[in-house]
């Protein structure tokens, strides 16, 4: 028997081109894993059949030498990608029996690369949370908390995706960041959360949250997995009308580019109130090693960082608030049964919704409403500007930004639940960076006096990806574990 | 700006979402924390700033107008809760 417990997607890549294991083989340790571990509650639908017979395409394909770039490599897919056939719910009760007839342009790229699905991992209901407590399919465990005898969270809202790579269940998944929903994750189960510049990856058949903000992307164990899976994922599509035509390199190049002589800037506005002491000394460290390769670091301003939060948490809920009115009862999904029209409307939105997605569809309905649209709507947009003039000054004067990816490590569930500004908090660090659509990773880069945990953020500029996979590598060559 | 249940009704009806009297308190209370704390927008001048509406800075394609359908009419209405003779079904909406 193989020991498929610490294979990467790399290492499982050169596994089956040497013959060591069959994907069939890999494909059926997941699977048992999988059945094993349903507690953690990591996949809404599984799609076992699915992935063996994916499975024998892919030994066939490695028999025949017409190998894939992820040939024969199971993942998990967020239950917000729509895949033909497969039920896509989204979290939520709403889509809880919507089985999609089309694909989405990232599962596609992906199947196309010769990739598995395992199944459709969990989420926060529409990707509006960052704990994986809002789902209708219910929570999601990190897998770390047995280190510590807790029930811990494992970030939201792609919390089924980071939890079952995390605990071994497939060996990467997608994720999808509109706020921080891929680092934050990723950093609380110790794992390679990377969101790309936003146009990188289509929207389409990716259920929407908030369109200028959702951004497709990898959660991996290393940095050259996350390279290796947005490769896969990455495309123009025409039917995503902000899908970018940018030219597409070749992010394994990042092992070619040194980090010495960049410059790398520390923004003094991230070393906010209440910024956990463990990770504030990680912080440091990850300073450190990025002088010793010989980065130049520099204190830098993002001025407008204070004012990230609130503005995200007026232009999110606004465009939540149109993207969610197709949920009518009417086309697909749920219906509860009415006598007129709008009273079914009312019914079902009502029952179909879970707390917090009606709550941020109330907020972005009254923002957009007669009377407050330029009081709250229009100033968001204009804040907006100006954080993202920030990040432009402060890449005149610098080529990356570190900084932690959360203030606080993995939480208890329950914890930050009495009221909801509390939980958005979570996504203070990662937000502004969402907000100027810039490519940003988190890494795994030390551990708190738990041992839980502690990822670092890196920033990069527009569509400098391979930068931000480069930094990534740094840290993780340097952390010592 | 503070939400009182008026407001709260006027917001749930525009969105179209049914709620019950507990909610409405909830929402009351969760809604003013919430709107008090982005409030602090206010203070950061916005003078001559122009809207940021996308951070896409790429000029979007035309394309041919042509209608284009990939689908069967049976695909869509497989989803939907009621359909008949090929329609989605909705309650009598003409009294």
């Amino acid at each position: 028997m193989n020991d498929f417990e610490n294979l990467s997607i790399s290492s499982a890549i050169e596994g089956l081109a040497n013959k060591n294991f069959t994907s069939l083989e890999l494909t059926e340790f997941f699977i048992k894993k999988i059945e094993k571990n349903k507690d953690l509650n990591c996949f809404i639908t599984s799609t076992f059949d699915k992935a063996i017979e994916m499975a024998k395409i892919s030994d066939q394909k490695i028999k025949e030498n017409e190998t894939r770039p992820l040939e024969g490599i199971p993942i998990g897919m967020k239950d917000l990608f729509c895949t033909n056939g497969v039920r896509t719910t989204a979290g939520s009760k709403i889509l809880e029996n919507f089985i999609p007839f089309y694909e989405s342009t990232v599962s596609n790229n992906l199947w196309d690369s010769g990739a598995i699905m395992l199944g459709k991992t969990n989420m926060d209901e529409f990707a509006m949370g960052s704990a994986n407590t809002t789902s209708f399919f219910g929570n999601v465990k990190n897998p770390l908390g047995l280190k510590v005898n807790k029930e811990l969270v494992p970030g939201g809202s792609s919390g089924g995706s980071a939890s079952a790579v995390s605990s071994g269940l497939c060996l990467g998944s997608t994720g999808s960041d509109t706020g921080g929903s891929i680092r934050q994750p990723a950093s609380f189960c110790g794992l390679v959360g990377l969101k790309p510049t936003y146009g990188r990856c289509s929207r389409f058949g990716m259920i929407a949250f908030a369109s200028s903000l959702d951004q497709a992307g990898p959660i991996t164990k290393t940095v050259e997995d996350s390279a290796l899976m947005l490769q896969a994922m990455v495309s123009f599509d025409k039917r995503d009308s902000t899908s970018s035509r940018q030219s597409i390199p070749d992010f394994s190049d990042f092992k070619k580019l040194s980090i010495k002589g960049k410059r790398i800037g520390i923004p003094k506005e991230y070393m906010i109130d209440g910024l956990n002491s463990d990770i504030k000394k990680i912080w440091d460290s990850g300073i450190s090693w990025f002088k010793r390769e010989g980065a130049e670091i520099l204190e830098i301003s993002l001025p407008h960082t204070k004012s990230a939060l609130p503005t995200y948490y007026i232009i999110a809920p606004a465009e939540a608030s149109a993207n969610l009115a197709r949920y009518d009862g009417i086309r697909y999904g749920f219906r509860h049964n009415a006598d007129d029209l709008n009273d079914l409307y009312q019914k079902t939105r009502g029952f179909g919704f879970g707390k917090e997605v009606k709550r941020r569809l109330m907020i972005g309905t009254y923002v957009l409403s007669a009377g407050y649209y330029d009081a709250y709507y229009l100033k968001a947009l204009k804040v907006r500007k100006l954080i993202s003039q920030d990040f432009e000054d402060a890449f005149q004067k610098c080529d990356l930004i570190l900084t932690p990816t959360t203030p606080n490590v993995a939480f208890a569930i329950g914890e930050k639940q009495t009221n909801p500004i509390e939980m958005y908090l979570n996504d203070v660090l990662t937000v502004p960076a969402s907000l100027a659509g810039l490519p940003a990773i988190s890494v795994p880069s030390g551990f708190n006096s738990e041992k839980l945990p502690i990822g670092l953020q890196l920033i990069g500029k527009p569509f400098d990806e391979i930068s931000v996979l480069a930094a990534g590598a740094v840290i993780e060559e340097s952390r010592g574990f | 700006m503070s939400i009182d249940n008026s407001t709260v009704k006027k917001v749930a009806k525009l969105a179209r979402i049914e709620i019950n009297e507990e909610e409405e308190t909830t929402l009351i209370t969760e809604l003013n924390n919430i709107l008090g704390w982005v409030d602090e927008l206010k203070q950061v001048n916005t003078d001559s700033v122009e809207p940021m509406l996308s951070v896409f800075n790429e000029s979007m394609q035309m394309r041919e107008d042509k209608a284009e359908s990939n689908f069967e009419n049976s695909q869509i209405l497989d989803n939907s809760p009621e359909s008949n003779s090929g329609f989605f079904v909705v309650p009598k909406v003409v009294e």
